[in-house]
């Protein structure tokens, strides 16, 4: 029976199929839905870990003992995981291991589009690619067999049009595996100088075993075409985009494997056209190894190295034609992503702005206080790097009398503050550190961490301290406020970048989004106090406009959080009397 | 014949159910389908947009300009933004509502007036409604999508019943009669 799935959901049902037993992951968007689908199959025992250098390890050391593993990540959790990543190419596997790495070009919800598949080739790894969900599914079982025949990781790329589409797939058992037995192996799998001399020439003849591989293997297919005028290599969604413009006109080569590369399978499509047009998103890899060997295309001259591709856009660069719509004469308002009514963050980043503190962001829905009208922080880099840099700003010594503060929230604390935070108590940097608390990991979907007391499968489990935790790393001066209190959030503010020791606030509520949180239900404006003063708008809250120059609460957004009743000077914001 | 159908509106809205619920009827009546959906950031509170496509093969995750049959629009401003992704002809069916974003908020930016009167000057088929009334009448603010789906509902040879069963098996049973109820009311808009 056929059924629809997204591309995450398929790639958990192929790991569920293949007889997966461990999986361990951080979020990140599109990657997050294959942990928690799979999380849901009994069979698997599958884990949130605080970060992607942590999933990896775990996963490598599941394999070791004798079971298929899985760890998935975006783009930049892969720079995480990088480390192991490169050793774990050389110690190869016992049980085989499967890596998913979900890029985002076009960035809907990352900080930068950089293309994974450079780490496949640095790291000498082999990469599949599907292009819809019953390729995730076919080609994750497919990834084991090539891992433990070719005794090495296997790393599935993903994006976000493939990860979250849903498109049909048919669905098998499971295949119970026997575990494989551990047996001791210094020379394979303890990388001393060494053993990894000896283990690198094994990794470069894989590679070559690999690219033969890659010359026969079913995922890398020639589609026929009637006008050999052109043919086009591509893969993943550019596959789809190039199917869906020229349909059957053209002849394709379709990679489904894009690290190693094939050579003569490339040599002899070629040959038999007259031109080759290569389509890929993000960086001209593909581009580059036909160049290599010797085969004339065009890419990047013609499709960027920038965002997401179309149909239109395909069609347009290749010479097509392609339709066209009709709209209104007028600027359309854009509609940028806000924090939500009642987020607990907002009430902190108001007193932030206020108190004209220089502020370091992080990564998560916290971001989102960067956007007008709030504009309260500086900077956003990557996980943890609010902390670090703070340190470093601050260590400076240039800001010249600013008031500074990093923000961070609760995952990303435990993903990679620490270490940072670490370093603040160790070097001795008067920084405050603020830790927005809001028992979840928000901007990928309300996962738990370890500081919620959950598990993946909603299971209690322990919980960090976080105050405990600061004070253990040597933080003296660690305090906790309630965000929605807008007086306490501006005392704690004044006094910890003022004082010359480290210091931690934690801003403590949980998010508004939750199920288990009770609003007290929405307030309103008393029509007659209110004077139009516009206060009420300065915390960007989208369920406050102002209509006929007086405010308006929207009751179907407001959950009465009462932070915007707090900058009212006339009082006109309250429960309505009953 | 591949059949185009956007579903666009702000995130939080409950889009993610209507293109759930068309993707489930699609499989069931044989096409081959794809849905596409928007997870992450744009979530919070930004425009949001869904494709569904069913036909012989679909290979696109996505539906470009001048190309979807159908757009269901949550919002009128976001019905402005992507009409012009409607084929000549196209079938628009919008709700009324008007939800700020944040630059109009600010003051950075006005928010267009008569919109549908504006829609309904294009070369497009236009079917805009109060959905939100609706959803209010039939139990829940959060039944839009519902209603939409029902309007939506004529253009398309599901019987009754078939709606009615895809509705079952896409939401919780405490909600279903709340949906259905909505559902049925949008249709008689």
């Amino acid at each position: 029976m056929k059924k629809l799935m997204l591309g995450n959901e398929a790639f958990a049902r192929g790991l569920y199929e293949a007889g997966c037993c461990f999986v361990s992951s951080y979020p990140g968007t599109p990657s997050t839905e294959i942990t928690e689908f799979a999380a849901k199959y009994p069979e698997i025992y599958a884990e949130w870990a605080p970060n992607e250098k942590v999933a990896m390890e775990a996963a490598f050391g599941a394999s070791l003992a004798g079971k298929r593993s899985f760890c998935g990540m975006k783009h930049v959790g892969m720079n995480v995981a990088a480390d192991p990543l490169f050793t774990i190419s050389y110690t190869g596997v016992n049980a085989g291991m499967v890596i998913a790495v979900a890029d985002d070009p076009g960035m809907h919800s990352s900080q930068n589009e950089q293309d994974s598949r450079h780490y496949a080739i640095a790291a000498k790894i082999p990469m599949l690619e599907p292009s819809d969900s019953a390729e995730a599914l076919e080609f994750t079982k497919l990834a084991y067999e090539l891992s433990e025949k070719f005794d090495t990781p296997v790393i599935m790329k993903m994006c976000t049009r493939i990860a979250h589409c849903q498109s049909a797939v048919e669905l098998t058992d499971r295949t119970e595996l026997p575990v494989k037995p551990y047996e001791k192996n210094v020379d394979k799998y303890i990388m001393m100088p060494g053993m990894a001399r000896r283990r690198h020439p094994i990794v470069e003849q894989r590679t070559k075993d690999l690219s033969l591989w890659a010359e026969t293997c079913s995922i890398n297919r020639v589609e026929s075409g009637c006008d050999t005028s052109m043919g086009i290599i591509t893969s993943s969604s550019s596959y789809e985009y190039v199917k869906e413009v020229c349909g059957d006109r053209f002849p394709v080569l379709k990679l489904g494997m894009v690290n190693p590369l094939p050579v003569k399978l490339i040599q002899d499509f070629a040959a038999k056209v007259q031109k080759v047009v290569v389509v890929e998103e993000l960086d001209g890899i593909i581009e580059s190894h036909c160049n290599s060997i010797g085969v004339k295309v065009t890419g990047k001259e013609l499709f960027s190295n920038m965002g997401e591709f179309s149909p239109n856009l395909v069609a347009q660069k290749l010479g097509l034609p392609f339709n066209t719509g009709e709209c209104l004469d007028e600027p359309i308002p854009g509609r940028p992503p806000v924090m939500c009514a009642g987020c607990p963050h907002r009430g902190l980043y108001y007193t932030l702005k206020k108190n004209n503190i220089t502020v370091l962001g992080d990564i998560g829905c916290y971001t989102l206080g960067a956007t007008a009208p709030l504009k309260a922080t500086d900077s956003t880099i990557c996980m943890g790097a609010s902390i670090s840099g703070l340190h470093g700003f601050n260590k400076a010594g240039a800001a010249g009398g600013l008031k500074t503060a990093a923000v961070i929230g609760d995952s990303t604390f435990m993903h990679s503050g620490v270490t940072g935070l670490i370093n603040v108590a160790y070097n001795e940097s008067a920084s405050t550190v603020i830790i927005l608390d809001n028992s979840t990991t928000g901007m990928t979907g309300h996962q738990q961490n370890p500081t919620t007391g959950f598990n993946l499968k909603g299971d209690p489990c322990a919980k960090i301290d976080l105050e405990a935790l600061c004070r253990a790393i040597g933080i003296k001066r660690v305090r906790v406020v309630d965000p929605y209190d807008i007086k306490a959030c501006d005392e704690a503010i004044k006094e910890e970048t003022s004082c010359d020791e480290p210091s931690v606030i934690i801003s403590r509520r949980p998010c508004a989004l939750l199920k288990t949180v009770k609003h007290p239900g929405p307030i309103s404006v008393d029509q007659s106090k209110c004077i139009g003063c516009t206060a009420c708008m300065k915390i960007g809250c989208p369920a406050i406009s102002i209509v006929e120059k007086k405010a308006v609460i929207d009751a179907t957004q407001c959950t009465g959080c009462t932070v915007c009743s707090q900058l009212c000077r006339m009082g006109a914001i309250g429960k309505k009397e009953a | 014949m591949t059949q185009n159908i956007m579903i666009v509106g702000v995130g939080g809205q409950g889009t993610l159910l209507a293109s759930k619920l068309l993707g489930r009827l699609f499989l069931e009546k044989g096409y081959d389908v794809k849905v596409s959906e928007v997870h992450g950031m744009s979530q919070r509170g930004g425009s949001v947009v869904t494709y569904v496509r069913y036909g012989e093969k679909v290979y696109s995750p996505v539906i470009d300009k001048g190309q979807a049959d159908f757009i269901i629009s949550f919002e009128a401003l976001e019905a402005a933004r992507y009409v012009e992704f409607l084929k000549q002809g196209g079938i628009l069916v919008t709700n009324t509502q008007q939800i700020n974003p944040m630059p109009v908020i600010t003051g950075a930016a006005q928010y267009p007036e008569d919109i549908i009167g504006k829609l309904g000057k294009l070369n497009i088929k236009l079917e805009a409604f109060d959905a939100l009334a609706i959803a209010k009448q039939a139990g829940s603010t959060k039944a839009v999508n519902l209603a939409l789906l029902g309007k939506l509902s004529h253009h398309f040879d599901f019987t009754e019943q078939q709606w009615l069963d895809a509705i079952a098996a896409s939401v919780p049973e405490k909600f279903l009669e709340m949906n259905k109820k909505a559902f049925l009311m949008g249709k008689n808009a």
